[in-house]
């Protein structure tokens, strides 16, 4: 299996995502810059975090412009697993392949600390081996992550199950305490926390397993169970 | 302009000529105190700079220390004081750029930060506090920006910096050795600058903080941008990979004089430019106006002609502009043209090396008539008094600040900050240990105990984590060194500093001096922050916080040091007093032992005694682990007949608490006593409540819940509402 990680000018999560993937799981994956072109023979594709253009103008809206997002776009269409984490999640709701907006958090600073998810929707590529009302202790490092839709599309999400992951606890002003979603066909998802930074027990004070149960579920939806 | 009439009689006798208006600018500029050291550089001298990991190569602007496997580790301190205490955002973001460029500069990838960060009172005044919160979103906005996590540091209020600020920044850098920079240049390598424009924003930077903060001279803070910086990082990184280097330079102080006229310097060089070719962000800008702009995220380069191309193509993908300046001469030049017209054309030689001065130095004044203690003075509940500490700006929690900053992006942050040292992982499978420590109080008192006391505290913090200090980074920060009486304050700490050094083998790698830290209501306290660098060859430990039946030990003595306690100033509003001093062997062996003990994973974890004292630190613990501890007093290892006061709250050095498993308690007992190691064992933890008894008296009695609030609460209150 092979992962396509999009590098924009600015992401500074991508080798990280790149150590996890490779050195971790034992995947393959490949950088690609911005301007290029994917290939088709990518199985998944990850938009890591980071500041594209140093969130000028509001985070991720510049790098929803860049040419290669019309790839993903069109690699989203046809099913291939999407995920965009913190920033990656930004400019996949600023290119419209999500719903809704991210906002400056409620506390009008930059948050970086450890906090709990809870999984509600354990049906895409990305959570398939979690259980649902899982617990994942896991880190986020934002200041635009405020998840934001009206009311309406708020039903929607709730109606056809587009919510992946809520805050066990108000945290930043979330609607819904969303953390993450996905498109109807569940195969984009994106989520603010930071789960290739609470996957190995060196560095995460917790309990590394459920985070973990993401990547393994991108292995048992290419069919490589582990 | 800063040249005294000497330096201008030399110059003239030196050149043989009147200078041109640009020469004087650029000659200024380089020969400014915050460039060229001449206060300090004859002294600087008596630091250690040598040891088996150290590496030296020439115009290196940070400290590089071998880690093995051929991995080395670099690092560098410097402080953005004066532009920190005008504009709080941009001056703290723009010095957390500096020193990355610093770190950059060596070849190595930026993998840390570090911020020191010191205030007026900001409990009383509001001023300091909006320079406090705008400083900590500078560094949070720049930092997180480039993907470097901050992992540590400390926070400090004091009445000695009102309508001042010390904002001081380190950082680490992690690289390959065989890809260090190793700075180059034959006769007809091209010079390039490569970043950000070439702006009016910091003019004459380096000679504004070179003069006491008198007046808010806008136009000399520099303008952040961390989006330039981070492009610069990977297009650098990406040119050292295509070996597109032979030399670099960060633009810093003195801007281009300052690169140009030390590159050629150190490379034995010369170097002839043209203004024309430099990318300005608007037109007009007169050549010295362009010799002596600091604006930021701008580096000299130094190629062969061959790569240019390749360079150009790097910039060009990261979208960073790129400027053909100059060339490479053999005639020790630094030659400024503007099209034909030559602006300046002086010896690099003669411009990076001011004179050098001797300051004369006189025992302070002030240290004659500091109070003695007073005997008769009010004694205090002592449960309340330390709540009112736990809640003081500074010993509560610094949570508020470290959330702000991204800590664990790069995924190597094994220690987070909120502990006594951070620690990285390197990917040689070894750990990174660091920690960054001042004392302004102690330093008043005697800036060479407290110096030392600095460096001994950054030892202890990452002896805790397991590691063994490598390195050392100083930075010295005074007032107006032309002043004999701080002069001698200088000298006092930079000594001590060095015999301890020397004393424990650890090397000085790198370092700053800072004078004229004053406003017109007098100078800082003397501030040397030190920073220090240990390497673990195994997992570090991992403080587990203490449970119910832990025992709690301590090691080293307790003696009558409350002098610059918090307890002294913050509490009873006393300045004077026994300041702490170290005991080098005992300091030594404390450490050794502490690291054995971890080494045989006999501990769970370890604190170090720091601010506040014993009680505070066993606070610490007990609210980490939410757990209470019941102890005798006397048990404490002191000096004969201490009060109770003394033992609870002074701030004596080398000090350590350890939390030992039941399981464990007789061998860490025999391993102490067998090192002839003064310690006690003190008590328990179990229930819901700190409590401190002498005989059946109770001293404290403390509800661990109650602590918890005030120590998180303090800070964060503050700064929420206001």
């Amino acid at each position: 299996m092979k992962v396509g990680i999009v590098v924009f000018p600015g992401s500074n999560c991508d080798r990280d995502i790149f150590h996890v993937l490779t050195d971790v799981f034992d995947l393959e994956a490949e950088y690609f810059w911005h301007e290029k072109h994917l290939p088709s023979k990518i199985d998944a594709v990850i938009l890591p975090g980071g500041f594209s253009y140093g969130d000028r103008l509001r985070a991720g809206v510049i790098a929803a412009h860049s040419p290669i997002i019309s790839d993903v776009k069109s690699m989203a269409k046809k099913g291939v697993p999407v995920l965009g984490i913190c920033n990656g999640f930004q400019i996949l709701v600023e290119s419209g392949l999500l719903p809704g907006v991210l906002l400056k958090n409620t506390t009008m600073n930059f948050m970086c600390k450890w906090i709990n998810l809870i999984v509600q929707n354990n049906n895409t590529p990305f959570t398939n081996k979690l259980k649902l009302g899982q617990k994942i202790s896991i880190p986020i490092a934002n200041g635009e992550g405020r998840y934001f839709a009206d009311n309406k599309t708020l039903k929607e999400l709730q109606e056809k199950n587009q919510i992946v992951f809520t805050y066990e606890e108000s945290l930043n002003g979330s609607s819904l305490n969303i953390a993450g979603v996905c498109n109807e066909s569940g195969n984009v998802v994106g989520m603010m926390p930071h789960p290739e930074r609470a996957v190995e027990s060196e560095i995460n004070p917790t309990d590394n397993k459920p985070s973990s149960l993401i990547f393994e579920s991108l292995l048992k939806t290419a069919g490589i169970e582990k | 302009m800063s040249l005294s009439v000497q330096e201008s009689k030399h110059i003239t006798k030196k050149i043989g000529r009147d200078l041109s208006i640009t020469e004087r600018q650029i000659i200024a500029a380089e020969w400014s105190e915050h460039c060229s050291y001449k206060s300090s550089k004859k002294h600087l001298k008596i630091l250690p700079t040598t040891g088996r990991n150290v590496i030296n190569e020439k115009g290196y602007d940070s400290g590089v220390l071998d880690v093995g496997d051929g991995y080395v580790v670099t690092v560098h301190i410097e402080s953005h004081n004066h532009p920190s205490a005008v504009e709080p955002y941009g001056g703290a973001a723009t010095g957390v750029g500096g020193v990355i460029r610093d770190i950059l500069s060596t070849g190595t990838r930026p993998i840390a930060i570090f911020d020191g960060l010191r205030f007026g009172d900001i409990e009383n005044d509001t001023h300091a506090r909006w320079l406090f919160k705008n400083a900590v979103s500078g560094i949070a906005d720049y930092g997180n920006c480039l993907g470097i996590p901050t992992i540590g540091g400390e926070v400090e209020f004091d009445e000695c910096y009102k309508n001042y600020a010390l904002v001081d920044v380190a950082a680490i850098g992690f690289g390959k050795k065989d890809k260090l920079i190793k700075n180059h240049a034959n006769v007809g390598d091209l010079v390039v600058l490569i970043g950000g424009p070439t702006g009016r924003d910091g003019i004459g930077g380096s000679q504004f903080a070179s003069d006491s903060l008198e007046s808010e001279d806008r136009s000399a803070i520099q303008i952040p941008d961390p989006f330039i910086e981070k492009l610069i990082i990977e297009t650098i990184l990406e040119a050292r990979n295509e070996k597109c280097i032979n030399a670099m330079k960060d633009l810093g102080g003195g801007g281009l004089s300052c690169a140009v006229s030390e590159t050629a310097d150190s490379l034995g060089i010369g170097i002839e430019l043209d203004v024309d070719n430099i990318h300005t962000r608007e037109a007009g800008l007169s050549p010295d106006e362009i010799m002596i702009s600091e604006s930021q995220e701008r580096m000299l380069i130094i190629t062969e002609k061959k790569k240019l191309p390749k360079l150009n193509e790097i910039c060009n993908k990261f979208r960073v502009s790129c400027s053909l300046i100059g060339y490479v001469k053999n005639d020790k030049m630094m030659h400024v043209r503007k099209g034909e017209n030559t602006f300046a054309l002086l010896p690099a030689d003669f411009v990076a090396h001011a004179p050098l001065l001797d300051r004369k130095k006189t025992i302070p004044k002030y240290l004659r008539h500091l109070k003695k203690e007073n005997k008769n003075k009010k004694l205090l509940d002592y449960s309340k008094t330390i709540l009112k500490l736990l809640s003081s700006p500074n010993i509560a929690s610094k949570h508020w600040v470290f959330h702000q900053y991204d800590h664990e992006v790069g995924i190597r942050t094994v220690v987070k900050p909120g502990f006594d040292a951070s620690v990285l992982r390197l990917d040689n499978g070894k750990f990174l240990s660091a920690k960054i420590d001042g004392n302004p109080k102690h330093c008043y008192l005697n800036p060479r105990q407290g110096a030392i006391g600095c460096f001994e505290e950054a030892c202890r913090n990452i002896v805790c984590t397991g590691a063994n200090p490598i390195g050392m980074v100083d930075h010295l920060q005074f007032g107006n060194p032309e002043d004999p009486e701080i002069f001698w304050t200088f000298m006092e700490a930079l000594e001590g500093l060095s015999d301890f050094a020397k004393f424990l083998r650890v090397p000085c790698v790198g370092g700053k001096v800072s004078f004229y830290n004053e406003t017109p209501s007098g100078p800082i306290k003397p501030t040397p922050l030190i920073g220090v660098l240990g390497i673990i060859d195994k997992p570090p430990l991992v403080p587990v916080p203490p449970s119910n039946g832990d025992y709690l030990l301590i090691v080293g003595k307790t003696k009558d040091e409350l002098g610059g306690s918090e307890y002294f100033e913050y509490v009873h509003k006393f300045i004077g007093g026994n300041c702490p001093t170290v005991d080098f062997k005992t300091s030594k062996l404390n450490m050794i032992t502490v690291l054995s003990l971890i080494k045989n994973n006999l501990i769970k974890c370890v604190h170090d005694c720091s601010k506040g004292g014993f009680v505070i630190a066993l606070s610490e613990l007990s609210i980490n682990g939410n757990i209470g501890c019941s102890i005798d007093i006397e048990k404490i290892p002191s000096t004969k007949n201490l009060s109770h006061e003394k033992i609870l709250f002074s701030e004596s050095h080398s000090r350590y608490l350890l939390v030992v498993d039941g399981k464990n308690i007789t061998r860490v007992k025999q391993h102490l006593s067998k090192q002839k190691i003064l310690f006690g064992v003190l008590g328990k933890f179990s229930g819901d409540q700190i409590s401190i008894t002498h005989k059946s008296n109770n001293l404290v009695k403390s509800n661990v819940d109650v602590m918890r609030k005030r120590y998180f609460n303090g800070l964060e209150d503050l700064l929420k509402h206001g």
